[in-house]
C-alpha cells in the first residue's frame, strides 16, 4: 500500500511539517511496502519547491497548481486531494496537524468515506492494519486507533515527527487541482512581523499568574528574545484574566506545544497546562513554590523569586548564545 | 490557580438531589470557582464587600430563589435553595450573607407579610440586584433579647414615625431598603413589634459602616440610625404581629446558614486535602502521617453527617414540617463543626494556613461571626435545652 | 434563525484518567461528566444569534448513551429550545461514524446554521463538525474566534500558526467554535427550572460503521523526575550550563 503525503505551503515556501510529514510517509510506505507521493498545493510556480520533496523522502511529488490555492482552499484542498487519493492506491493519506491540516484532514477523510486519526504522535503498520498512536484526554492517556478500511486519513503532530533525508530525488509531475469556492480565505491577517506562534517555536517561554501583572510580562518578553527565537506563551489563568491573548495559551483549551525546551516561568502547573506542554523535550520551571505540581514534570527547577531570577537569566542566556 | 472544587461528598449524597437541584448546585459552584474566588482574596484584605458580583449574582436568580416566579424570583424549593447557601458560602461567609439578607430577611418578610402591593413593588427588584435590602432588628443593648428592643414607631397624621438606633446590620449603608423592626406599643410590650418598609433616603435614615472588623471583612456591616423618619401608611408590613414575625425571618436565615457552614467546611476539607497531599516533610506528603490522616478524617466525617443533616431539613422544609427547633439544631450543629474544622484546616496548612492565599484561616475568622449572629451558638442551646425538657432557662 | 448546536459529554477536563479494564476505555466510575468545554461557545453564540434575530429555534443535539440526556437539559437551561438525543450504547471512537449519524439527524432539518465545539475535549478529533459538513455539502470554516453575520453570508477568522484567517462563506453554513468566540453564560437557575419543561427527543442514531477502533489505551509515560538545580538567581548560571552541556537544547 502507498501513502499519500498532503503537504502545505505558506507564501510558495513548504513549511517545516511538510518535510515531517513526507519523512513519516517514507518510513510507514517501507514498512507497508509502498511508496509515497507527496502532493503539493498553490498557486502556479511550485515545482522548484516541491522537487525538493524527493529529497525529503517522496518517490513522486505531485503538483496541484490554481492561482485559487494561494492561500489555503478549504473546499478546493480537499477535493483535490481526494480526487489524487482515489487513484494512486493509497492506503494512507498524512497531513500534518496544523491549524489548516486539522481543517483539511476530515474534509479529505469524509471525501474518501476513510477514518480519521488526529494529532497522531505515532503511526505503525501490523498484521495488515495502520494504528495510529494519539494523545487523548489532553494528554492524559495515549490511544492506539486501528483503522480497518482500505484507506485512513492520519494527521500528525508538527514538532514530533523528525523530518529525513532519502538521499535521492523524486520526479515531478503536475496533477489537476479541483476548484471549488464556497468558502474562501479573503485574508490572512499576520501577527507581529517576527513574532513565532507558540505551536511552532522550538522554544517556548510561558508567564503564569506569578507574574502578577500584564505588565510584568516584559520580562517573558525578553527572555524569548535572548533564546534568540522563542515564542511567549501563557497560562490559562492569565488568559482568562485579559493578561494575554488567547493565541498564546497553552494547555487543554489552548494550544499542544512539543518545543525542544520549555520554560514556565510562575506557573504552577495546573492538570490542564501539563496537558499542553508535557511532551517539550526539555522543561525548566522557575517557581516561588517548591511543592508546585510543575516541578514534578521539570527536566530543571530554580525555586524562589521570578522576578530576581529572570532578568539573571536572560541575561545569562544572552550572554551564552553570544559567546 | 486553585484546582476546580468537585465537591465533598462521601455518601453520594448528590444521588438524592434531583437533577435540577444538581444543577442548581454545580451552576453556583462553577460561578464560584469563576468569579467569586479569583476576587475572594483581595476584597477580603480592602475589607470591602464585592459590590460588582451584585449583578451577576441577581442574573444567575441567587436572590430569593425560594420565592415564587410571578415576583421575578426562581421558583426554587428549600433543598436547592441551600446548595447555593452552600456553594456561595464555600466561597466566603460575607458573600453568603449578602444574599441570606437579601433573600432570607428582606425578600421573605416582604412575601410573607407584605401586601401585594408590597410584593409587586419590591420582590422583582430585589430579586434583580437594582435594589439591595437589610434588615434592622438587633440593637445596640439588645442582641440575643431582640424583644427588648426599644426602637418605636408611633402612629401620626397619615402615616408613621420611627425612632431608633439598630447595629450590627449586614448590607446597611449598602441598602436601598431595609426592613426595621419597631415597637407600635409600650416598651414592654414586644407583641407590639412590626416589621416597616423603610426606603434609605426617607430623611432621619442614616447609616455608617462599622469599621475594625476582623471577621466577614467582604461584608459591610452597619449602623443604623432613625431619627425621626416618617413614613406612610403603607410602610407597615400588614401581616407582622409581634417578636415571632422577625424570628421567623431568622429561622429564614438560619436555615441557609445551616447549609452554609457546610460549604466552608467543605472549602477548608478540600484545600487542606490537597494541601497535605502535595506538601512534602521528613521526605513524604503530609499526608501520610497520622496525625494529618487523622484530622482529615474528622473533617470529613462531620461534613458528611452535617449534609446528611441539613439535606433531610431540608426535605422536612419543603413538606412544611420542619420546626424553628429543628432549624436551630442545625445551624448550631454545622456553624460549629465548621469553626472546628476551619481551625483544624488552618492547622495543617501551617505557617501557610495564616497567609490570605489560602482560604482557611479567612473562613475561621468569618465563622466566628456566623457562630455568633442568627442566634448565638448558646442561644440555640437554650431553645432545644427548652424543647427537650420543656424548662426555658433563658433567664 | 433555525440553529442546531451538536454537543458531546465527556469526562470532566480535570479528571484523573484511570485505565478500565479492557485496557481500551476509561474506568468511569467516579468521574464527572460535563458539556465538552468548546461546545459552551458553540452554545453562546447560537442564544445570541437567535435573539439577534429575534426569534427561530436553538436545537441542541447530543449522541450518545441516555446519560447524554442530562449534558443536554444542561443545554435546555441556557436557553435553548428543544434536545435530541441520537442514542447509542457509545460513542465510537470513530469520527465518521458519528458524523453520519449526525448528517443524517441534520440533513432535512432546514437549518440556517449548525454549530459544533472545534473538538472534544476527550478524543481530541477535530472531525465531526467539517465531516458533517462534507456530508451535506455544506460550506464549513472551523476553529473561529470571531463571526459576524449579515443577510445570509459571513465572515468568520480563525486563528493560525502566526496569523488569522478571515474566512467568508454562505449560510446555510456548519462552523466549529474555538475559545474566545464569546463568553458562555451560566444557566440561570430559572433556566433551570424551565428546561424541566423542555422537549428532549430521543431516538436511535443512525451510526455509520466504525472503522477506526481503539485496541489499546495506556497512561503516558511519567517524565523522568527532574531536579531543582537550586535557589534564587544564584543557581541561573548552573541552570545554563545544564541547558547547554547537558540537555543540549541551547
Amino acid at each position: 500500500m502507498n501513502v499519500l503525503a498532503v503537504t502545505e505551503q505558506r507564501d510558495g515556501a513548504l513549511r517545516k511539517t511538510s518535510h515531517e510529514v513526507v519523512w513519516a510517509a517514507r518510513l510507514l510506505a517501507d514498512a507497508m511496502g509502498g511508496t509515497v507521493d507527496a502532493l503539493v498545493l498553490g498557486a502556479p510556480g511550485m515545482d522548484a519547491a516541491g522537487a525538493k520533496l524527493g529529497e525529503a523522502g517522496a518517490d513522486r511529488v505531485l503538483v496541484a497548481e490554481d492561482a485559487s490555492f494561494v492561500k489555503y482552499a478549504p473546499c478546493g484542498y480537499a477535493a483535490t486531494a481526494a480526487a489524487v487519493a482515489k487513484t494512486g492506491g493509497y492506503g494512507v493519506v498524512l497531513v500534518a496537524a496544523t491549524a489548516g491540516g486539522r481543517d483539511l484532514a476530515p474534509r479529505i477523510a469524509a471525501r474518501l468515506d476513510a477514518p480519521l486519526a488526529t494529532d497522531a504522535t505515532g503511526v505503525s503498520f501490523a498484521d495488515g492494519k495502520v494504528t495510529a498512536s494519539r494523545p487523548v484526554y489532553a494528554g492524559r492517556a495515549i490511544q492506539q486507533l486501528r483503522f480497518d478500511a482500505p484507506v485512513a486519513v492520519i494527521s500528525l503532530r508538527p514538532n514530533t515527527f523528525a523530518p529525513g533525508s532519502a538521499g535521492k530525488a523524486g520526479t515531478v509531475s503536475k496533477v489537476a487541482a479541483v476548484t471549488a469556492a464556497r468558502v474562501v480565505v479573503r485574508e490572512v491577517k499576520a501577527a507581529e512581523p517576527g513574532k513565532l506562534d507558540v505551536a511552532e517555536a522550538s522554544v517556548v517561554v510561558s508567564g503564569g499568574r506569578g507574574l502578577k501583572g500584564p505588565e510584568h510580562f516584559a520580562l517573558i518578553e525578553n527572555l524569548a528574545r535572548a533564546f534568540g527565537s522563542a515564542a511567549v506563551g501563557a497560562s490559562r489563568a492569565v488568559v482568562d484574566a485579559g493578561w494575554r491573548p488567547h493565541a498564546e495559551q497553552v494547555g487543554q483549551t489552548g494550544k499542544t506545544v512539543s518545543p525542544q525546551l520549555y520554560v514556565a516561568v510562575g506557573i504552577s502547573g495546573a492538570i490542564q497546562h501539563l496537558a499542553g506542554m508535557r511532551t517539550a523535550k526539555v522543561i525548566v520551571a522557575i517557581n516561588k513554590d517548591k511543592d508546585a505540581p510543575i516541578f514534578q514534570v521539570a527536566d530543571y527547577g530554580i525555586v524562589g523569586d521570578l522576578f530576581e531570577i529572570v532578568p539573571r537569566l536572560t541575561e545569562e542566556i544572552a550572554r551564552a548564545r553570544a559567546g | 490557580m486553585a484546582p476546580r472544587f468537585e465537591g465533598v461528598d462521601f455518601y453520594d449524597v448528590g444521588s438524592l438531589l434531583s437533577e435540577e437541584e444538581r444543577a442548581v448546585r454545580d451552576t453556583v459552584r462553577q460561578w464560584v470557582d469563576d468569579r467569586l474566588l479569583p476576587v475572594i482574596n483581595q476584597h477580603y484584605l480592602e475589607g470591602r464587600f464585592p459590590l460588582q458580583l451584585v449583578p451577576q449574582m441577581a442574573e444567575l436568580g441567587l436572590f430569593g430563589a425560594n420565592l415564587p416566579e410571578e415576583y421575578g424570583c426562581a421558583g426554587l424549593n428549600n433543598v436547592a435553595y441551600g446548595l447555593i447557601m452552600q456553594e456561595l458560602e464555600r466561597g466566603d461567609s460575607g458573600v453568603r450573607s449578602f444574599a441570606s439578607v437579601q433573600g432570607a430577611l428582606v425578600m421573605y418578610p416582604i412575601h410573607a407579610f407584605g401586601s401585594e402591593e408590597q410584593r409587586k413593588t419590591w420582590l422583582p427588584k430585589m430579586a434583580s440586584g437594582e435594589v439591595i435590602g437589610c434588615f434592622g432588628l438587633t440593637e445596640p443593648d439588645f442582641g440575643s433579647n431582640p424583644g427588648g428592643m426599644i426602637t418605636t414607631a408611633r402612629e401620626a397624621a397619615g402615616g408613621w414615625v420611627l425612632n431608633g438606633a439598630k447595629m450590627w446590620i449586614t448590607n446597611g449603608s449598602t441598602a436601598k431598603v431595609a426592613i426595621i423592626w419597631a415597637k407600635t406599643g409600650a416598651l414592654d410590650d414586644a407583641s407590639s413589634i412590626r416589621g416597616f418598609i423603610v426606603p434609605t433616603d426617607t430623611p432621619g435614615f442614616s447609616a455608617k459602616d462599622q469599621k475594625g472588623k476582623l471577621s466577614l471583612r467582604a461584608s459591610d456591616t452597619s449602623e443604623l440610625v432613625l431619627e425621626d423618619v416618617k413614613l406612610g401608611k403603607d410602610a407597615l408590613l400588614p401581616g407582622s404581629k409581634g417578636l415571632k414575625s422577625p424570628l421567623s425571618c431568622l429561622t429564614q436565615a438560619r436555615y441557609g446558614i445551616a447549609w452554609g457552614a457546610v460549604g466552608a467546611a467543605m472549602g477548608c476539607y478540600d484545600e487542606a486535602l490537597r494541601y497535605a497531599k502535595q506538601r512534602v516533610m521528613f521526605g513524604k506528603p503530609i499526608a501520610g502521617f497520622q496525625l494529618q490522616q487523622q484530622r482529615l478524617v474528622e473533617m470529613l466525617s462531620e461534613i458528611t453527617k452535617a449534609q446528611l443533616l441539613v439535606l433531610q431539613l431540608g426535605r422536612l422544609k419543603d413538606q412544611g414540617k420542619a420546626s424553628p427547633q429543628q432549624v436551630s439544631l442545625a445551624k448550631r450543629n454545622n456553624v460549629d463543626m465548621a469553626c472546628d474544622i476551619a481551625r483544624e484546616a488552618r492547622r495543617l496548612l501551617g505557617a501557610n494556613g495564616i497567609l490570605a492565599e489560602y482560604s482557611a484561616m479567612r473562613h475561621l475568622a468569618n465563622l466566628e461571626s456566623v457562630y455568633t449572629y442568627e442566634g448565638t451558638h448558646d442561644m440555640h442551646t437554650l431553645i432545644l435545652g427548652e424543647e427537650i425538657t420543656g424548662i426555658g432557662a433563658f433567664e | 434563525m433555525k440553529i442546531a448546536v451538536c454537543i458531546k459529554r465527556v469526562p470532566d477536563t480535570e479528571t484523573r484518567i484511570r485505565i478500565a479494564g479492557d485496557g481500551a476505555s476509561i474506568d468511569e466510575t467516579g468521574v464527572k461528566f460535563i458539556i465538552n468545554p468548546y461546545d459552551e461557545f458553540a452554545v453562546e453564540e447560537a442564544l445570541q444569534r437567535r435573539d439577534k434575530a429575534g426569534g427561530g429555534e436553538v436545537v441542541v443535539i447530543a449522541l450518545g448513551p441516555d446519560a447524554g440526556q442530562e449534558t443536554i437539559r444542561s443545554v435546555l437551561a441556557m436557553g435553548a429550545d428543544r434536545g435530541v438525543l441520537l442514542k447509542a450504547e457509545r460513542i465510537p471512537a470513530d469520527a465518521l461514524a458519528v458524523a453520519k449519524a449526525l448528517a443524517a439527524e441534520l440533513k432535512d432539518g432546514g437549518y440556517d446554521l449548525v454549530l459544533f465545539g472545534k473538538m472534544a475535549a476527550d478524543d481530541y478529533h477535530h472531525g465531526v463538525g467539517p465531516m458533517v459538513a462534507e456530508l451535506l455539502d455544506l460550506p464549513c470554516v472551523t476553529a473561529i474566534s470571531k463571526l459576524e453575520l449579515e443577510g445570509g453570508k459571513g465572515v468568520a477568522e480563525r486563528e493560525i500558526e502566526g496569523g488569522v484567517e478571515v474566512v467568508e462563506f454562505a449560510l446555510p453554513a456548519v462552523l466549529t467554535a474555538e475559545k474566545g468566540l464569546n463568553t458562555p453564560r451560566y444557566p440561570a437557575l430559572k433556566g433551570i427550572m424551565a428546561a424541566k419543561k423542555k422537549p428532549i427527543e430521543i431516538k436511535p442514531a443512525a451510526l455509520g460503521e466504525a472503522r477506526a477502533i481503539v485496541t489499546s489505551l495506556s497512561l503516558p509515560p511519567d517524565r523522568k523526575a527532574g531536579r531543582i538545580v537550586g535557589e534564587g538567581p544564584d543557581a541561573v548560571p548552573e541552570l545554563v550550563r545544564l541547558l547547554r552541556t547537558e540537555a543540549k537544547v541551547l
